[in-house]
């Protein structure tokens, strides 16, 4: 029991509830024994049963359960007989309390888990052959696991649904949906954005936006955690795969695809590695065997990202230290994680001046493959199609945003997940673990280990903190954190606040000149940052600066949508855990590690782009056009 | 409908004597008078009120709530509407006796909202006993014991007749069940220790205070002591509401309601049992058929597989759609039905559909999905041949 759970928005109906100690008899901490098959052992109080039968390694099969989430006991998968209770008990809700005899796989247990499948399979349509979940879905498991020898109480013939695909970043097929309300609870208690809920009652039950409106017309943040957690194939990302195989047969086209860090830590689940396998290099030879025509590192824009919004910043407190500007919005947020901006803008929008206006990494890039990539190369825009590789299936929406066309084109044509791109690399043949590596292609190739980290939740802080820490003090990392590591921002604590005192200032670097004169006003000065993932840590920031809080006082806040940040993105592959996000974590850190420049401002190409190209260097006149952008009041209330 | 008569209820006592005994007792000795009298739940569960109140009155909380049940939904009962309709100061008064008895300082009642009818008059009723000082501030002139009632409307949904539903429907959600344990007692509404009691065992509780355990005792049976409301339709000459003891045979009351001809009798509404004419000699009580008080008797005409699809559509209807079994379980069933009414079920798939029952019976959420498939087991074991004898049956496996 958590104090998160506490908080919950969450119907109580649909988590589990404190049991209160008092009546525990032996006194509060106290242990309690159950047998479960025959197997004794002492378990705190209230640890429920399948707690309990997981720590003894006995299996019960568990299905609207969810390592993420506050438990609902709505599937009834996971029922055990308890000896002495009439009715069977759902092993994830029942705490307990006292000793008790538990039965795991009983004939009325056996009867029931059977039951309960071929319920869902009868109420289930579609087949396993043409699901993009085949193989990879935890009904057809149980299905094959729990002896469900055929269609006992007959199956669907005809869809009952129709598929909404009004958002541009998650697909709602509920003919394929099992009722397990994993999205229910996703949405409103890990996310607490709320969107969806059940409706209607019995047969007719069905999940559903606000009035039964399309997904794409409500407050959805596409932030897809959903989609990571449904166990069939009711929710979906938005697949742009055929598009772009039609893209890449097409003689006429120019194909660049530049990928994120964090679909090369996890894109190895796909191919049956385990967690935190990374697979950078390989996966460059995979898309060129695929046919893209280029692929780059979305990790130089990532570098980019960090000058024009640490440049931001730095104005920003300029002007609030130096200029005295009262109107001037601080804490400055960041602005990477496009779940994180519709969530700002839906429901705090009149906190959107402190969001930096520096648009995310896979948009500048964008930008700067229609502007400076296709001059450079004496392509035509119109011919290039520029393809994201992203971890996240709000990238897509993100893409289409109408704003987002800087280059006179529409500067990323599509956003593809990890998971597509898994499907992609084995459409054509590629067995991906065993290619050989290749590095990114030129000019943007070389990238720092600054711009890996932005996988991680704290990433785009400590990126920004290197940098500006050197701009700024004239001294390197180093001397302040071991290995340039800055561990007080890392880890998956879901808000995490550090202090950073200045307290020597160097010269204003060329880079910066126009902007600044000298640092002096700095000097003694303490940096404050904090960091948040998942929309409800968020939200929980937010309530904080508004009542003027510990948070108000901050300077600059990193927030993620998605908790663990990118790595555990709604276009990772599936499943998700805390144990499989931390591995991912691990696979980019070592990346970080392992790279020989590890600084933002470090980055050579960065350093030739303004030189070459954004030569009124950071925020100024060509930059604002192409890599900053602007955002829109959508409120909470959609008529 | 019959004049009403009755020992307990429908007679003739002191109004508020209870009331004014209980306050004159300490907490734990009012408990104790309701736990002596043996007092059971009256909405089909009998669970010992007294013992319900005493976890309540244990129970950590800064806050305690009293609900009164009035969310009266089985198919065939009416027999709380009666009472709020004629009695409404008797189930007031068991509602401030078990929050003076738990130290509760709220009450609330559920009302069912096809009984908003009822609504202006039992908020007079309320303002009078505020009026009288029998609600508010220091009730009776009792300095520590402050308590007030509010009334809420239900929105239609049957399920919220289940307490934690009927709780979650209270602070604003979806009305659907809860996991349990805990339950209410301990972890209720807003999260404080809440009794939920039905309308009936409130107002028998006002009734045990006034007169005391003793005398409720002599009626009924050792393990179903009192008198209990019944509910009687269907095939009969006399339906009504008849207040009658407990242990109180099914024959009996067919006598006594002009039903003799019955050939069965569907005792606790659509989540009941069907009782064929064989086993009317069994008691209404606790220890053999229990009863929220729905009778509902079938003539000799009726035609029993209508009966139970009668009830399959209206759990289809009802079930809340939250677990597995009962969602599409109660669709299974009725589909099931309609095969056997056309001739088209096979014995195999019938036993499959009787073992799906049981399953439902074991491992739906609440007392709903558990109880939903009852009376088409009871009807499909009792009689057989009207189940089958449609159409010729097809044997082998299939549908």
């Amino acid at each position: 029991m958590t104090s998160k759970n506490l908080e919950s928005r969450a119907p109580v109906s649909q988590r589990r509830q404190v049991v209160p100690v008092a009546s525990a008899g032996d006194g509060i901490g106290a242990s309690v024994s159950l047998t479960i098959d025959g197997v004794e052992a002492k378990v705190p109080f209230g640890t429920t049963i399948l707690e309990a039968a997981k720590e003894m390694n006995i299996r019960i099969p568990t299905l609207c359960n969810h390592d993420d989430l506050c438990i609902a006991g709505v599937c009834r998968v996971c029922v055990v007989e308890i000896e002495g209770q009439r009715t069977l008990q759902a092993s994830c809700a029942y705490p307990v309390t006292q000793p008790v005899k538990v039965s795991t796989h009983t004939r009325k247990v056996r009867q029931a888990r059977r039951h309960i499948l071929d319920l869902m399979l009868a109420n289930h349509y579609g087949e396993c052959y043409t699901c993009w979940r085949n193989g990879n879905c935890e009904l057809q498991s149980l299905a094959g696991e729990y002896g469900v020898d055929g269609f006992r109480f007959g199956k669907m013939e005809k869809p009952r649904y129709a598929i909404d695909q009004s958002s541009y970043s998650v697909v709602r097929d509920m003919n394929k949906c099992i009722l397990c309300r994993r999205c229910v609870r996703t949405c409103i208690d890990l996310q607490e954005v709320g969107v969806l809920e059940a409706v209607n009652r019995g047969q007719e039950t069905k999940i559903a936006c606000f009035m039964d409106k399309p997904l794409g017309d409500v407050v959805c943040i596409n932030c897809g955690q959903c989609i990571n957690r449904c166990p069939t194939s009711a929710l979906a990302a938005s697949d742009p795969t055929d598009e772009i195989w039609a893209a890449i047969d097409d003689p006429g086209k120019h194909v660049v695809i530049q990928t994120a860090p964090s679909p090369r830590a996890a894109i190895g689940e796909c191919f049956n590695c385990p967690p935190g396998t990374p697979l950078t290099f390989q996966m460059n030879t995979a898309l060129r065997h695929c046919g893209f025509d280029r692929v780059f590192d979305t990790n130089f824009t990532a570098d980019l990202t960090i000058i024009e919004e640490g440049t931001e910043l730095l104005s920003r407190l300029h002007k609030a230290l130096v200029e005295k500007d009262k109107a001037v919005a601080l804490p400055q947020f960041t602005s990477c994680s496009p779940g994180w901006v519709k969530y700002l803008e839906h429901f705090h929008p009149e906190m959107i001046p402190h969001l930096s206006s520096a648009k995310s990494p896979q948009q500048m890039f964008g930008a700067v493959i229609k502007t400076y990539y296709a001059k450079l190369n004496g392509l035509n825009p119109a011919d290039i199609v520029s393809v994201a590789l992203m971890p996240c299936s709000a990238k897509k929406f993100e893409c289409n945003r109408p704003e987002m066309c800087d280059s006179g084109f529409k500067d990323v044509d599509y956003g593809l997940t990890t998971r597509e791109m898994a499907a992609m690399i084995k459409e054509a043949g590629v067995d991906l673990p065993n290619m050989p590596k290749s590095d990114f292609d030129e000019p943007f190739g070389t990238a720092t280990g600054s711009g890996v980290i932005f996988g991680a939740t704290g990433g785009v802080m400590e990126s920004a903190l290197r940098t500006v820490i050197e701009l700024v003090c004239g001294i390197k990392v180093e001397k302040l954190f071991d290995h340039a590591d800055i561990v007080p921002v890392r880890g998956f604590e879901g808000i995490r606040y550090a202090e950073l005192p200045i307290k020597d200032v160097g010269p204003v670097p060329p880079i910066l000149d126009k902007h600044f004169k000298d640092w002096k006003w700095l000097k003694g000065a303490t940096l404050k940052v904090a960091v948040a993932h998942g929309t409800a840590n968020a939200k929980r920031v937010l309530d904080n600066i508004k009542a003027g809080g510990k948070f108000s006082e901050c300077h600059f806040i990193e927030f993620m949508a998605c908790p663990g940040g990118c790595l555990g993105g709604g276009g990772q592959p599936i499943p998700t855990s805390p144990e499989i996000r931390a591995a991912r974590a691990k696979a980019i850190y070592a990346e970080d590690a392992a790279y020989q420049v590890r600084k933002s401002y470090e980055n050579p190409a960065v350093a030739h782009l303004y030189e070459n190209f954004l030569t009124d260097g950071p925020c100024g006149h060509q930059s604002h056009k192409l890599l900053h952008t602007c955002y829109t009041a959508r409120g909470k209330y959609i008529l | 409908m019959s004049a009403l008569k009755g020992p307990i209820l429908f007679g003739d006592f002191m109004p508020e004597a209870g009331l004014a005994r209980a306050l004159a007792m300490t907490r734990g000795d009012v408990i104790s008078e309701v736990r002596a009298s043996g007092l059971k739940g009256r909405g089909g569960a009998g669970f010992l009120t007294g013992m319900k109140w005493n976890i309540a009155a244990a129970a950590q909380g800064n806050r305690k709530f009293v609900v009164c049940n009035a969310d009266e939904g089985e198919p065939g009962t009416f027999k709380d509407r009666v009472l709020l309709a004629s009695y409404p100061d008797l189930v007031f008064e068991g509602m401030t006796i078990a929050g003076y008895a738990i130290g509760a300082g709220s009450g609330i009642m559920y009302l069912r909202g096809e009984y908003g009818y009822l609504l202006p008059g039992l908020e007079e009723t309320l303002n009078a006993r505020r009026r009288g000082r029998l609600l508010g501030e220091a009730v009776s002139g009792k300095k520590d014991f402050s308590f007030d009632i509010e009334i809420r409307l239900g929105s239609g949904a049957y399920v919220c007749g289940e307490e934690t539903a009927l709780i979650e429907s209270l602070e604003g959600h979806r009305g659907e069940p809860r996991n349990r344990p805990p339950f209410p007692v301990n972890t209720g509404y807003l999260g404080c220790p809440t009794i939920v009691n039905n309308v009936e065992t409130l107002a028998l509780a006002a009734r045990v205070m006034s007169e005391g355990a003793e005398w409720f005792k002599k009626i009924g049976t050792g393990k179903s002591t009192g008198s209990k409301l019944f509910s009687v339709s269907g095939d009969c000459e006399r339906p009504g509401v008849y207040e009658l003891p407990m242990g109180i045979t099914i024959a009996q009351l067919l006598k006594e309601v002009g039903g003799e001809e019955a050939k069965a009798v569907q005792v606790g509404g659509a989540s009941g049992h069907c009782v064929p004419a064989a086993q009317f000699s069994r008691a209404l009580a606790f220890e053999d058929i229990p009863t929220g008080g729905s009778v509902i008797v079938f003539g000799k005409e009726r035609d029993m597989l209508l009966a139970a699809k009668n009830f399959m559509e209206f759990f289809a209807e009802e079930s809340c759609g939250q677990c597995t079994p009962c969602r599409y379980g109660t669709k299974v069933l009725l589909e099931g039905i309609e095969k056997l009414e056309s001739g088209k079920c096979s014995m195999t798939y019938l036993k499959e559909l009787l073992a799906l029952g049981e399953t439902m019976q074991l491992a739906s959420k609440c007392g709903l999905g558990q109880s939903a498939p009852n009376a088409f087991i009871s009807i499909a074991a009792n009689f057989k041949d009207e189940v089958l004898g449609r159409e010729r049956c097809f044997e082998g496996r299939g549908q």
